[in-house]
């Protein structure tokens, strides 16, 4: 069918901000499919609450809502905007139930606006398990026993039935939260109670577990006349039990026989048929490893997590395909963007092996529960390409960005003092770091059979892991000849893991490549194996001999931000983006280098050639040899560019931007030190400790509280306040031993308002789009802090001050291009930090001045000036109206995490609130972060600590709030307002936070944010969107 | 040990020997992007005298099992591939790929540019190539000769049960999974050589005959096509592969050799009568020239969708039709599937003339 004439305008819902579980993948969909729309003649209006997007982005889609995503503001968008459909499968879960949830209100048939790709009836019939159920029995799919349960007894009594194990999932929740497996009556009683809380419609479903099977995964594309085809199989390395989030993955599927294959494919297809999907949909399977048997877990009816991975692993555009099906158009009459040739289709075959790991927040949060299970926990994911299982799984091992020696020897850091059987007890137990864990036990001996037998993998991955371990030992004690070196290099061993096994010089290893008769090379991802000639920019690196990459010349490398990780969020994918925009735009080449497959960025279609490659400095250096681009930069990518900044420019690479000269004024302690006493600028008074009496020392002389802190940190990992010597005590201990032998830095802390401004210089002159204040005090991170814009608490001489300090900073380091300042504002104004690079707070401030920064930013770092890109120095005009931006946190998916704002981050995502008053805007930011509609009076919950907090106490009175001081192992209130922790170290607290969660109650860990929430006047007509 | 692949344009290529590591063979070869599979690609006597070049880098990672041979032995002269699985771990593996070569004396060479080899013949287009244990020197193709094609096919009948329905099938190199596909949907069936004449194959009463796929050029087989003519006036007739190009030539039509073929289980073909569009599985390196059939009895049934071209056969007003892809699949996708059930409804219906 040509696409369709009846339908104009269409509205595409967002999934709000990222939360563990719904990530950057959907700005990814969203995005895709605001631009597949336009290009077929679509009026496009966007509605999503998080600014840190690029589908928020102006040109994306016709008109952009940044509002809340909930009934009544999307209800008022609606009859504002009065269009005709809405496409509610690329916007995650969130998109998908507020549509359900807006077709329930009857607004979609008042205004007669349809829902494209996937009905109601589809949808339901997808997620409410016992229909699901009833439609798998019509179609003779086998799914395992299960039934649907709202109360304990009946999930006990069905358990007894069908036997333990069981798994329990509650329904409509995002990512599987609150669900797990149970052994006996004991766990079926807490997880059930836990299941049941956490779902919506207190509905949990209970099942037969079919843990240790095989995890297979199908992408299905189906159009309006029932053709339908698979993007990809895939293969979970974790067996069945473990969330395929927080799997590691391989495509295309490994060990499935063409038999099982099929019946699975034939399997996935009857089902999207009999559902009736138009456009994408993700079928989840179990294997099971030792009979024909199958069983169906689910079905996604819309655009996932994995349809991104999907994508990026097969060139095969997911989302831009769903929204060209969802108005229309048939597969057979699209043409597959990557082959240029070919139509949509197709199958794709994969002539390489693809392997995602995935990214875990555990590095900051290392007293949480690390066993992964049915929740998801992963903040991110890296993937990466290769010729066999090793070298795809060590390539993505490279791009996690975790401990370095880990990385590069395997071993966990803590293996040598573990046995053998230390390590096989350890194993059954899926964690964030058991890959590692495996390593080490076949380091220490332990057969195929007894890694199989403690974690169900299947042999065939284990056996490849045995491969890298036994190529790691030869390394170590064999004679390195060029033909051993090739071998590991056909492992996908870089120089640094060989180089951390064995004594080699660099120049030694280049003369030992030299010598081989096979090399690294760059093959292209071209969705047919090569069977048509495509025209993909999409590369990777592997072990061949002939090389498909030819360098483009006059061209500029970004480096991307890597995995998202807690700290370095869709930010970064935001700003590399734009990066390349502007470098394409002043007629140059762009070339990205990432290895995340949820993003923007790594799109073959936004750079002129992308490398999906792990950003480390083997990867970066041979790309850069190739290429031989202009030079490299920096500053988008987060802390992991700028981490690379040094070597690079110990090669000879041309950093483009502030020198690293510049960046070591900011980054290094010292440098920074000198800079702002040469340039008369107050800071904190503090000194660097590398031994436990030295910073008793210096905190003694600066006086308590302290601020503590290693150097070159991301997202104030390891940051803390300390009040006496037994907190630094504390602190020091596992502090001093995680360093590195890096210092600690020791800083007076100072009360007062934090503030913050991004800086866009050529070198000579500084232009401020805006000074960001912080609700929180100093001491609550600046990512988890609500920013407001313009600031609503200084004065003007305070904001000239600021603006003073940042220009003579700008013009000393010689910034060229951005750089983010953070202030105190007390007595004085201090400067607390600089980042010599774009920071988190880009997005908001570019969706907010209308100016693309991160363009205008690149704009000056290939050379022009402020005055040639009309920008006048100075501070940007502030408007009228107020803007908040509200951290999201996702506490709730890992349990045992710390939750009290500190001066260490730990929200996932944002949203932005736009309002007349701070009120309002602060009304509207609040839905979507803190799920809390402040104009909700009711009983609070406090800790006896904050209880002794008589001011705030007061204000609660007087605003409406009764409040009740939590007592341990209370009963549970049924009608709440929200809980108010703001310490996480008591047992009660951490029941208060625990239960608080569980019940899905709103939970403020701040007190400046619960006093900036009673104390703001409600303004009548706060609630209206628009 | 290493092995030589010299490609007819002078191009070689040094990797490992697996399979059989002394046997040398000269071949045309090809290349399958078929990720899964490799055994039923491998025993497919369509592959007959071919080198299978795989795209997938790994193969050989589930073993070899029982039931999944679509002949009785590897047909394939020789294999080439990325990496070979050593050790396999599937619960019907009965052996691994390198032990199944060597049992069937066929080599192979391992551990090469794959991607390279494929888009030298894409470009190319299909060539002989030697796969030898000394390196090679070009002038040996100068006068290779086209190889022999003969099937080493044999008269056969599946035992005798209820199934109503007699299907008599020549044999070009069948699969396996044809004769399969054919009881699972309740026929009888048995299988003959191409020698043989219509009267020989209308005293065995057929009520269907198909044509099957086999290797090679189909005009090699003028020689049937007098049967061809005379078994479809009488039989409802279904063709296969080179079953449907037979149909073709014995209409009158003309066939080509294609530069390199579809090999692979990854190809559109869309319906002309339904616009129905599924994904089939190929593996042929002739096609039926689609202008060439204007001028016959027959109409074209389905297209590629990428290339555009003849996929499906049928002859109006006669229970008569034949397509280019694999209905049986092993390997690929089953969609297809139900032509065999059509074949079979065909015969019940009044189409065809019952036991002429």
């Amino acid at each position: 069918m040509p696409k369709r004439t009846d339908l104009n305008k269409i509205v595409i819902i967002g999934s709000g901000p990222i939360v563990i579980g719904q990530a950057a993948e959907f700005d990814y969909a969203g995005s895709q499919a605001c631009l597949s729309l336009k290009e077929e003649g679509y009026e496009t209006v966007l509605i999503n609450s998080n600014p840190a997007t690029i589908m928020t982005d102006d040109e994306i889609a016709d008109k952009v809502y940044l509002e809340p995503l909930t009934i009544e503001s999307v209800t008022a968008i609606l009859k504002k905007e009065q269009p005709d459909a809405i496409l509610p499968t690329l916007g995650g879960q969130t998109g998908l139930n507020l549509a359900v949830e807006l077709a329930k209100t009857g607004i979609l048939d008042e205004l007669n606006i349809e829902l494209l790709g996937t009905n109601l009836h589809t949808i339901n019939q997808a997620e409410d398990r016992e229909e699901f159920k009833a439609l798998m029995n019509d179609l003779s799919q086998p799914i395992p026993p299960s039934k649907t349960v709202y109360d304990l007894q009946t999930g006990l009594d069905f358990a007894h039935e069908i036997g333990y194990p069981v798994i329990i999932r509650p329904a409509y929740t995002l990512g599987g939260t609150g669900g797990g497996f149970a052994n006996n009556d004991d766990e079926m009683t807490t997880v059930l109670n836990r299941g049941l809380t956490m779902s919506p419609e207190t509905e949990c479903l209970i099942e037969k577990s079919i843990a240790g099977y095989k995890e297979i995964e199908f992408e299905v594309m189906r159009d309006h006349n029932g053709s339908s085809i698979i993007v990809t199989g895939m293969e979970n390395f974790d067996p069945v039990g473990v969330h395929t989030g927080d799997s590691i993955v391989f495509a295309p599927t490994q060990t499935l026989t063409d038999k099982e294959y099929q019946r699975l494919r034939d399997a996935s297809l009857t089902i999207v048929n009999a559902l009736k999907i138009e456009g994408g949909c993700n079928v989840q399977l179990a294997q099971d490893p030792y009979s024909e048997a199958y069983y169906v877990i689910e079905v996604n009816p819309r655009v996932s997590r994995s349809s991104a991975l999907a994508s990026k692993a097969t060139g095969y555009p997911i989302a831009k395909i769903a929204a060209k099906i969802a108005v229309g158009l048939n597969l057979d009459e699209i043409i597959n963007p990557i082959t240029q040739t070919t139509y949509a289709m197709f199958e794709p075959a994969l002539d390489y092996v693809v392997a995602k790991i995935p990214r875990f927040a555990f590095d900051k949060f290392y007293n949480a529960d690390r066993t992964l299970g049915t929740q998801m926990k992963a903040t991110g994911e890296v993937m990466a390409i290769g010729s066999n299982i090793e070298e795809s799984l060590l390539k993505a091992v490279q791009s996690l960005e975790l401990d370095a020696h880990m990385q590069n020897t395997l071993l966990p850091e803590d293996a040598e003092g573990k046995s053998l059987a230390d390590l096989l007890a350890t194993i059954p137990v899926d964690t964030d770091i058991r890959l590692f864990e495996l390593f080490a036990a076949i380091a220490k001996g332990a057969t195929l059979e007894q890694l199989h037998d403690a974690t169900k993998i299947d042999e065939f991955f284990l056996i490849k892991l045995m491969n890298i371990m036994a190529m790691q030992k030869q390394l170590m004690t064999g004679m390195l000849t060029a033909d051993l070196v090739l071998k590991a290099q056909k492992l996908g061993f870089d120089d640094a893991m060989i180089k951390s096994v064995c004594q080699v010089t660099d120049h030694e290893l280049d003369q030992l490549h030299g010598m081989a008769d096979q090399k690294l090379v760059y093959k292209m991802v071209d969705t047919c194996a090569a069977e048509f000639e495509s025209f993909t920019p999409y590369f990777y690196n592997t072990v061949g001999t002939e090389n498909e990459s030819k360098p483009l010349g006059n061209s500029i490398i970004v480096l991307g931000a890597g995995p998202i990780r807690i700290g370095q969020g869709v930010e970064f994918d935001y700003t590399t983006v734009h990066s390349v925009k502007a470098i394409q735009s002043a007629g140059y080449n762009a070339i990205i280098i990432n290895n995340n497959p949820e993003t923007v960025s790594t799109d073959f279609s936004i750079s002129d050639k992308l490398y999906f490659e792990p950003l480390t400095i083997d990867s970066v250096m041979n790309i850069i040899n190739l290429e031989q681009p202009l030079g490299v930069i920096v500053q988008f990518g987060g802390q992991t560019a700028i981490n690379l900044t040094q070597q690079l420019t110990d090669r000879g690479v041309k950093i483009l931007g502030t020198n690293m000269a510049g960046i070591n004024q900011t980054e290094n302690r010292h440098e920074f030190e000198e800079l702002l006493i040469d340039q008369n600028i107050a800071h904190p008074q503090g000194h660097t400790a590398m031994s436990m009496v030295e910073a008793h020392h210096i905190a003694a002389t600066l006086g308590y509280p302290v601020l503590v802190r290693p150097s070159f940190v991301l997202g104030g990992k390891g940051m803390a306040i300390v009040h006496n010597q037994d907190e630094l005590n504390d602190y020091l201990v596992p502090a001093l031993k995680h360093s590195g032998g890096q210092p600690i830095l020791v800083d007076k802390y100072i009360m007062g308002t934090e503030c913050e401004v991004d800086i866009l210089s050529d070198g000579q002159q500084v232009f401020i789009p805006g000074i960001m204040e912080h609700l929180e005090g100093a001491g609550v991170h600046s990512g988890d802090s609500i920013a407001m814009y313009p600031p609503q608490h200084l004065t003007a001489a305070q904001k000239s001050e600021i603006v003073e300090i940042a220009t003579k900073i700008g013009k000393s380091v010689h910034c060229i291009g951005m750089m983010n300042i953070q202030f105190i504002v007390a007595d004085q104004v201090y400067v607390i930090e600089v980042n010599p690079r774009a920071s988190r707070t880009v997005p908001f401030m570019s969706k907010i001045t209308h100016k693309h920064l991160a363009q205008l930013a690149t704009q000056l770092i290939i050379g022009k000036s402020l005055a040639d890109i009309n920008l006048n120095p100075g501070l940007f005009p502030e408007p009228a109206s107020v803007y908040v931006k509200a951290p999201v946190f996702s506490f709730a998916k890992l349990p045992g995490a710390p939750t009290a704002l500190s001066p260490e981050m730990k929200s996932t995502g944002e949203d932005l609130g736009h309002g007349a008053t701070l009120a309002e805007a602060l009304h509207k930011a609040f839905f979507d972060s803190y799920h809390f509609d402040s104009h909700t009076k009711g009983n609070i919950l406090v800790t006896p600590l904050d209880a002794e907090n008589t001011d705030l106490m007061a204000a609660l009175d007087a605003g409406g709030y009764p409040h009740q001081v939590y007592q341990l192992d209370q009963a549970w209130p049924d009608e709440l307002a929200f809980v108010l922790a703001t310490e996480d170290e008591s047992d009660l607290a951490k029941q208060l936070t625990t239960r608080a969660l569980s019940h899905e109650v709103t939970l403020f860990t701040a007190s400046d944010t619960v006093a900036a929430l009673v104390s703001v006047p409600h303004s009548a007509n706060a609630r209206q969107a628009g | 040990m290493k092995k030589y692949l010299t490609l007819e344009n002078g191009d070689q290529f040094v990797g490992t020997a697996v399979g059989d590591l002394s046997k040398e063979i000269k071949g045309e070869l090809v290349f399958t992007t078929s990720m899964v599979g490799y055994q039923e690609t491998l025993t497919d006597p369509s592959y007959t005298n071919q080198i299978i070049t795989f795209t997938y880098p790994l193969i050989g990672n589930y073993g070899i099992s029982l039931h999944a041979n679509q002949s009785p032995a590897v047909a394939a002269s020789a294999v080439v591939m990325q990496e070979i699985a050593t050790t396999v771990f599937h619960y019907q593996s009965v052996m691994t790929l390198d032990e199944f070569l060597k049992k069937s004396e066929v080599p192979g060479i391992a551990g090469i540019d794959t991607r390279q080899l494929t888009k030298i013949i894409r470009k190319h287009g299909t060539m002989k190539a030697s796969l030898t244990n000394q390196p090679l020197a070009q002038s040996s193709f100068a006068k290779s000769k086209s190889v022999d094609m003969v099937v080493k096919s044999a008269t056969f009948t599946t035992p005798q049960d209820q199934h109503p329905d007699h299907v008599v099938l020549v044999d070009f190199g069948v699969k396996t999974n044809i004769v399969e596909s054919l009881k699972n949907f309740g026929a009888n069936v048995t299988v003959v050589t191409p020698e043989a004449s219509f009267d020989s194959i209308a005293a065995l009463h057929p009520d269907g005959i198909l044509l099957s796929n086999g290797p090679g050029d189909p005009e090699d087989w003028a020689d049937f096509l007098p049967v061809i003519r005379e078994l479809q006036s009488h039989y409802p007739l279904f063709g296969i592969c080179l079953g449907h190009q037979l149909l073709a030539l014995a209409n009158g039509a003309r066939t080509y050799k294609m530069v390199f073929g579809h090999r692979g289980i990854n190809h559109p073909v869309k319906n002309l009568l339904t616009n129905e569009v599924v994904i089939t599985s190929q593996n042929h390196g002739y096609a039926v020239d689609i202008d060439s059939v204007t001028d016959t009895p027959l109409e074209v049934t389905a297209i590629e969708i990428n290339d555009k071209t003849c996929e499906g056969l049928r002859y109006p007003g006669r229970p008569v039709f034949s397509v280019q892809y694999h209905p049986e699949a092993a390997p690929g996708p089953h969609e297809a599937t139900r032509l065999f059930n059509q074949f079979i409804d065909l015969m019940h219906t009044n189409g065809g003339v019952k036991h002429a």
